[in-house]
């Protein structure tokens, strides 16, 4: 998902090397159990750590990396309502990388560590944004399906064990919410349009679909160390549990719209009380994900490039403070 | 360690939001800024662009001295034996009335 680590490789998990330190991983896998949220300066694993400022660190790096595909289109948006949408939908995801990096660093990383680590491919983002958005239904699918899957993953989240990830969560949640309706709403006003329209909404699905069930990450049995995560309660539900409750929950929603989802054995199962779906390209996933998907070489081109081209604003931002500071002081 | 991230960061500023008049400023976040006026503003796009807040603070993060965990006992354990401070400590007769 937007911060899931599944696919990579472990945190190794170090035995206690003295009595001192076992009692204390005992005390906190009690509060753990006991759903008492970790705070910033408190005693924690190591490994607890280094797994969440992975996770966090990714998830901020999805959200602001997910600012390119949609800032594509705001010169092209089809009226003023739509421009000051994705406008505030973009800002929006700016937003929920920054809350998420702040909750990153209580854990004692940099900012500039976590940005270089992205800009180095050292740190991964979401996979679904290696995929370009090639038309203006785009716009609309990315709201319904892509924000929709996040929204999917992030109410799990904010019941996470670590505070400052749980509450940036929660601020989170309640903006997603109008991504995904507004991208909906998108949608219903290209299904009641021409047939071109209608046309270029179900191609837009099409190509969307299958990437945003990828987003939850590989199937439960490859996940093996998913297992850790869970027991700490930075994961609290399972990747396959996650991708069910969205499938659930999203195919009534795409009958309204009167589109068909291009999967041939997606069928509600009575007996299951839930949708069955078809075999995911986890072949595509793995090529997305390391490195080689549609966009990925220029989505990090991008980052850098609007980095460095700020670094004169951050310098002079920098003398001027420092100026303004020994002015006081004379 | 690459050029970029050698590059000095700037201080972080914790941020404080009243979010209407009457109720006091709760923490919600922290932003990096050069000085107290970008921080301000930083703060403002950040956490309050759906009118979350009426009045803003935001204070170097250095300046913040906070209780450490570990004395979490020693601060706050000898109040949980004072039960008498709370009112509901006291029986009163219903015959006395509304206390």
């Amino acid at each position: 998902m937007y911060g899931d680590t599944s696919i990579q490789k472990p945190i190794e998990i170090a035995e206690p090397t003295s009595e001192e330190q076992a009692r204390l991983e005992e005390i906190f896998q009690q509060k753990i159990d006991d759903n008492i949220k970790i705070e910033p300066q408190e005693w924690m694993p190591d490994a607890y750590r280094k797994t969440l400022v992975r996770q966090m660190s990714q998830h901020a790096h999805s959200e602001v990396i997910g600012m390119q595909p949609e800032g594509n289109w705001l010169s092209r948006a089809p009226s003023l309502r739509r421009k000051v949408i994705l406008l505030a939908k973009i800002q929006d995801e700016g937003g929920h990388g920054l809350y998420i990096y702040s909750a990153a660093e209580t854990l004692g990383t940099t900012r500039a560590k976590m940005i270089e680590q992205l800009q180095t491919g050292k740190a991964k983002y979401s996979s679904i944004f290696n995929y370009p958005a090639l038309s203006w239904a785009d716009m609309g699918t990315i709201g319904w399906l892509v924000d929709g899957a996040a929204i999917t993953n992030q109410v799990a989240l904010s019941r996470g064990s670590y505070g400052p990830y749980s509450r940036a969560m929660i601020r989170i949640c309640k903006e997603e919410s109008f991504h995904q309706r507004q991208g909906y709403e998108l949608l219903l006003t290209l299904s009641r349009g021409s047939d071109e329209q209608k046309e270029m909404l179900q191609e837009s699905v099409n190509r969307f679909w299958w990437p945003s069930l990828m987003m939850f990450g590989p199937n439960d049995a490859d996940s093996p160390h998913s297992a850790q995560s869970m027991k700490w309660k930075i994961k609290k539900k399972s990747n396959d549990q996650l991708r069910q409750e969205f499938i659930d929950a999203t195919v009534p929603q795409a009958e309204f719209l009167g589109i068909t989802l291009p999967d041939p054995d997606l069928k509600w199962n009575e007996e299951r009380g839930h949708y069955d779906y078809g075999q995911i390209d986890w072949e595509e996933f793995g090529n997305v994900i390391n490195g080689n998907g549609p966009c990925n070489k220029q989505r990090v081109a991008a980052h850098l490039k609007a980095h460095e081209e700020g670094a004169w604003v951050r310098e002079a931002a920098g003398a001027y403070a420092e100026k303004q500071q020994k002015k006081q002081v004379a | 360690m690459t050029e970029q991230a050698k590059e000095q960061e700037w201080p972080l500023w914790e941020v404080f939001i009243r979010s209407k008049a009457g109720l006091d400023h709760k923490h919600c976040g922290s932003v990096h800024a050069s000085d107290s006026e970008m921080a301000m503003e930083a703060a403002r796009d950040v956490y309050t662009r759906r009118s979350e807040g009426i009045s803003i603070w935001v204070v170097p993060s250095n300046a913040i001295t906070a209780s450490k965990p570990e004395d979490k006992e020693s601060l706050f354990e000898p109040a949980d034996d004072k039960i008498y401070r709370h009112p509901t400590f006291y029986d009163i007769p219903k015959g006395a009335g509304k206390m």
